[in-house]
C-alpha cells in the first residue's frame, strides 16, 4: 500500500502560520519566509521507493511497519522495565514470515533476498526498544546466517528451520572478556575427545545469551595462536552452559549475557564449516551484521527525528513553539540532513552488497558513519526536549542510551577506521 | 658555558600546580573533604543509585562544617571565601555520586544563598542557620511543567489575602523536593507587572496543600530525588516573602549565576575524575598485545580530553575570581557553564568509548558518569539559553 503523495508546495500565508510574535517584536528578524508550508504532518523524507528498493519492498515496508506498530511497539516500555522481551515475539514475527525473509522456501523462509531483509532491519527500529530490536536482529542477522551459508543439510534442518519458525532462538558467541576487538585472541578451547569436543571458556556481551537455544560459538581448536585454529561449533544450551545477564546503559530489554562453558560436550556433527577455518566465517558474517546495524541506525534516526520535530511543534516556550526558534529549526534541519546522508551511504553500500561486489570499504564506512551519527542525533533530540529529554517518561533518553552501543558493538569505530585504513592501502 | 645534565630544564608534568585563587588553606580543606567523601560516602554510591542518598549526609556534612564553608560565621558558617565553595563542588566528586553532589549543591549554592542575601534576620535564623548545620533541608522551586527556560512564563500564583498569601500552582524537576523542609518558591504576585510581578516565598514543605505528587524517573542523577510538586491553596504569612515583593525575578536571576558557576565547577571535577579512571583502564586493558593506551589514536583521545578539561577549568577559576571580587560577570559565567557542561559530556562519552564494551556495562560506572553529567547541559539553564544570554550580551 503506497503512502499518500506529499503535499504540493503552496505560497506562504503569514497570517495563516501560527506565530505569535507580539511579545517578542524585536525578534521578528529570525523568522524566515520559506516557499513551502507543510500543513498536515512532518515528513522527513520522500516515502517513495529509492534504490536499491523497489515498490515491492515499499509495500513490504508498510506491512512490517504496521505489524510492529500494532503488535510490538505498544509493549516496548513494559519490556524495557522488565528488562526482558518475551520469547513469543519470535513466534509472532515468524507467523508473519519475518524471521526468514532472505532464507529459501525449502527451509520455511520467504525466498526473498537481502533487500527484503534490509527492509526489516530498518523498520525494526520502530519497536522503540533497542534491546528488543537487537535480540530479533541477532537471531536473524548474525546467528542464523552462518548456518545457512556454511551449514550442512542436517544443520539447516536441526537449526535453521526451527529458527525461522521462531521455535529455537539463536545467539552468536565470539567476544570474550579478554578478547573484543582482538578477535584472534579468543581463548575458549575445544579439546578433541571421542565423538566431538569438550568446551571450556567464557563468552561475553552475547545478545540473546540467556534465552538462546543454540549458540554459534567461535572456539580455538588448535594450540596455534592467531587467526588460524579458530572453528565454529553450534552449541546447544545444556549441561555446562550457564549464562548471567549483564546490566547495561541501554538495550535493557535484551538479555545480553556472559556465557560460561564448563566441560561442555559438543558432538562432532556440530562443527560448522571447516575445522580451523572459522576466522573466514567470522569475517564474512561481519559484513551483513554491520550493514544491518547501519540500516537499524537509519531507521532509529528517522523515528527519533519525526517524534522530536513533532515535540518541537507542540512544546511552547517564550510564546511560540520550539520550532519557531531559529536555532531549533536549523538544528532540526541539520539533523534531517544527517538522516538523509546516512540513508544514502547505507543504501549505496547495501546496493553494492546485494550486487555481489563485496564492498568492504563501503560497508565499513556505512557502519562507522551511521552509528556515531545516530547517537549524535539522539543526543541533539534529547537536548531539544529540554528537561523532558532527561525524563524516562519520554522515549528519547532511552533511544539515546540504546544508540550509544552502536559505535562500540559489531566492531568499534576504532576498528572500523583500522579496517578502512588498510583497505585504503595506508 | 656548555649545558650540563643539571642545567637542562625538564618538563614538570607531575608537580602539583596550584591555581592562584587557591591558598594552602584551600588545599587543606580540599584534602579533608576528599577524605570524608572517599571514606564515608563513596562506599554507598552504588546503593544510593537505587535508594537516593539519605538525609544523614546533610547532617554529617553539617557537623563537619561543610555546608557553610563560604557562609557567614554568625549563622554557623565558616566565613570562608567563594573559592571554598568551589573546593566543595570539586572534591564532593570523590563521593562518586552525581545525584548526591547535585542535592548538596541545591542546599549550599542554590536555595541557601538567596536566603542569606535577601532574607530577614528571622528567616536566616529559621532556615539558613539549621540548613548550615544540616538539620533542615532546602530546595528551590522555579521550573514548572509549562515553563522551564522561560522563567518569566511561570504561573504559580500567590494572591494576597489579608495577612497571608494563598499559593496555587505546580513546580517540576525539583531536586530535594521529596525530602526538603522548605522551598524557595518563585511565584507570580502581579500578572500585569511583567518582570516586576514575581515574588519569592519561603514555603514550609509541611504546609497544608503542599503535595509531593511524583518522584520523577530520570536518565541519570538517580541518587537524587526529583519531585513534581503541587501547591493547592497553600497559605503562608506575609513574613514568608523572601526579599522584596515584585522583585522575585531579579532575585532569582542573581541566584542562577552562582548556581551556574558552581555547576560548572562540578562538571570540570566530574570530567577530571572520569578521565583519571579511564587513564588507569587504558594502562590495564590489553588488546592486540599491548596496553590500549599505547595506540596513538587512544593517546590522542586523552590529549584532546585533557585540553578540553583544562580550558573549562581555567574559565571556571578565572570567572570565580571575578565573582569573588564583587563583579557580576554574567557573560563569563554563562560561557563557563556552557563550556564546562559540554566538556563534561564529551569527556564522559569518549571515556565510554575507550572502555569499549565495558563502557556500556553498568558494572564499570563510566556510563553512569555520562548519564549524570548529561543533565548539566539542560538544568540550571540549557546550552541554548546560555548561548542566548551570551549572544544578547553583545547587543544582539
Amino acid at each position: 500500500m503506497r503512502r499518500p503523495e506529499l503535499h504540493p508546495p503552496c505560497s506562504v500565508d503569514r497570517a495563516a502560520r501560527h506565530d505569535p510574535l507580539d511579545r517578542l517584536a524585536g525578534d521578528g528578524g529570525d523568522h524566515v519566509e520559506a516557499g513551502i508550508v507543510v500543513e498536515h504532518g512532518i515528513d522527513l523524507l520522500e516515502m517513495t521507493a529509492s534504490p536499491p528498493f523497489s515498490d515491492e519492498h515499499e509495500q513490504l515496508r508498510q506491512s512490517i511497519r504496521g505489524f510492529i506498530e500494532r503488535e510490538l511497539a505498544p509493549h516496548a516500555q513494559q519490556w524495557e522495565e522488565d528488562q526482558w522481551f518475551p520469547d513469543e515475539v519470535f513466534a509472532k514475527m515468524a507467523a508473519q514470515g519475518l524471521l526468514g525473509l532472505k532464507y529459501p522456501e525449502e527451509y520455511g523462509g520467504q525466498g526473498g533476498d537481502y533487500l527484503h531483509e534490509a527492509v526489516l532491519c530498518e523498520e525494526l527500529a520502530r519497536v522503540g526498544s533497542g534491546g528488543t530490536s537487537a535480540g530479533i536482529g541477532a537471531h536473524v542477522n548474525i546467528a542464523t546466517p552462518p548456518i545457512w551459508k556454511f551449514g550442512s543439510q542436517e544443520h539447516k534442518q536441526r537449526y535453521l528451520v526451527p529458527a525461522i519458525r521462531g521455535e529455537r532462538i539463536g545467539a552468536l558467541g565470539i567476544t570474550e572478556p579478554g578478547a573484543g576487538s582482538d578477535v584472534a585472541a579468543i581463548a575458549t578451547r575445544a579439546e578433541r575427545v571421542d565423538g566431538g569436543w569438550v568446551l571450556n571458556g567464557e563468552k561475553t556481551y552475547i545478545t540473546n545469551g540467556v534465552r538462546a537455544h543454540f549458540i554459534v560459538t567461535a572456539v580455538k581448536t588448535t594450540r596455534d595462536g592467531g587467526h588460524h585454529g579458530i572453528s565454529f561449533l553450534i552449541v546447544d544450551r545444556g549441561e555446562g552452559v550457564s549464562a548471567s545477564k549483564l546490566q547495561k546503559l541501554g538495550w535493557h530489554a535484551s538479555d545480553t549475557a556472559t556465557i560460561s562453558f564448563q566441560d561442555v560436550f559438543v558432538p562432532e556433527e556440530n562443527l560448522l564449516g571447516e575445522l580451523n577455518e572459522g576466522f573466514k566465517l567470522i569475517m564474512a558474517n561481519f559484513q551483513w551484521e554491520r550493514l544491518a546495524m547501519a540500516l537499524g541506525a537509519v531507521g532509529a534516526m528517522a523515528l527519533a527525528w519525526e517524534r522530536t520535530a513533532q515535540f518541537a511543534r507542540e512544546r511552547q516556550a517564550f510564546g511560540r513553539p520550539l520550532s519557531g526558534h531559529q536555532a531549533i529549526r536549523h538544528k532540526l534541519a541539520d539533523l534531517a540532513t544527517s538522516v538523509y546522508t546516512c540513508r544514502c551511504v547505507t543504501y549505496d553500500a547495501l546496493r553494492r552488497f546485494v550486487a555481489g561486489e563485496e564492498p568492504l570499504k563501503e560497508v565499513t564506512m556505512a557502519k562507522l558513519l551511521t552509528q556515531r551519527a545516530c547517537f549524535e542525533l539522539m543526543d541533539a533530540c534529547l537536548q531539544i526536549h529540554g528537561g523532558a529529554g532527561y525524563m524516562r517518561e519520554y522515549f528519547i533518553e532511552r533511544a539515546a542510551r540504546d544508540a550509544r552501543l552502536g559505535p562500540i558493538g559489531g566492531g568499534s569505530d576504532e576498528i572500523m577506521r583500522e579496517i578502512l585504513g588498510r583497505a585504503l592501502g595506508l | 658555558m656548555a649545558a650540563t645534565a643539571e642545567s637542562v630544564v625538564k618538563p614538570d608534568f607531575t608537580t602539583q600546580r596550584k591555581h592562584f585563587i587557591f591558598t594552602d588553606e584551600h588545599e587543606a580543606l580540599r584534602e579533608s573533604i576528599r577524605n570524608f567523601a572517599v571514606k564515608e560516602l563513596a562506599p554507598h554510591a552504588e546503593e544510593w543509585e537505587e535508594t537516593t542518598f539519605p538525609d544523614w549526609v546533610f547532617a554529617r556534612m553539617g557537623e563537619l562544617g561543610f555546608l557553610g564553608l563560604d557562609k557567614p560565621e554568625e549563622y554557623g558558617g565558616q566565613g570562608g571565601d567563594y573559592y571554598s565553595a568551589l573546593v566543595l563542588a570539586e572534591e564532593i566528586g570523590n563521593a562518586n555520586s552525581g545525584g548526591l553532589a547535585m542535592g548538596l549543591a541545591v542546599q549550599t549554592d542554590m536555595a541557601m544563598p538567596p536566603i542569606l542575601k535577601f532574607g530577614t534576620e528571622e528567616q536566616k535564623r529559621q532556615w539558613a542557620e539549621p540548613a548550615i548545620k544540616g538539620q533542615k533541608i532546602l530546595c528551590l522551586g522555579i521550573t514548572e511543567p509549562d515553563a522551564g527556560s522561560d522563567v518569566s512564563g511561570i504561573k504559580t500564583r500567590a494572591v494576597g489575602d489579608g495577612e497571608e498569601y494563598v499559593i496555587n500552582g505546580s513546580k517540576t524537576y525539583i531536586t530535594n523536593g521529596h525530602r526538603a523542609d522548605v522551598i524557595v518558591l518563585v511565584t507570580k504576585t502581579d500578572p500585569d507587572a511583567g518582570y516586576d510581578g514575581f515574588t519569592l516565598f519561603l514555603v514550609p514543605m509541611d504546609a497544608p496543600g503542599v503535595i509531593r505528587e511524583k518522584k520523577l524517573q530520570k536518565l541519570g542523577m538517580h541518587a537524587s530525588d526529583t519531585a513534581l510538586l503541587a501547591f493547592q491553596d497553600v497559605r503562608v504569612p506575609a513574613s514568608a516573602v523572601l526579599g522584596q515583593v515584585g522583585k522575585g525575578f531579579y532575585h532569582i536571576m542573581w541566584e542562577l549565576q552562582g548556581e551556574r558557576l558552581i555547576g560548572a565547577a562540578g562538571c570540570v571535577a566530574g570530567a577530571q575524575k572520569c578521565f583519571e579512571r579511564t587513564l588507569q583502564y587504558a594502562h590495564e586493558r590489553k588488546a592486540f598485545g599491548r596496553e590500549i593506551g599505547r595506540f596513538q589514536v587512544i593517546r590522542h583521545k586523552f590529549a584532546e580530553m585533557a585540553t578540553k578539561i583544562e580550558s573549562a577549568r581555567q574559565m571556571v577559576y578565572v570567572t570565580a575570581w571575578r565573582f569573588n571580587n564583587g563583579e557580576y560577570p554574567v557573560r563569563e559565567i554563562s560561557m563557563a557553564k556552557l563550556h564546562a557542561a559540554r566538556v563534561a559530556c564529551e569527556v564522559a562519552d569518549e571515556c565510554i568509548q575507550i572502555h569499549g564494551g565495558a563502557g556500556y556495562m553498568r558494572e564499570y560506572g563510566i556510563e553512569r558518569v555520562w548519564r549524570d553529567m548529561r543533565l548539566n547541559r539542560i538544568g540550571a539553564g540549557t546550552d541554548e539559553i546560555m548561548l542566548d544570554v551570551i549572544g544578547r550580551s553583545y547587543g544582539l
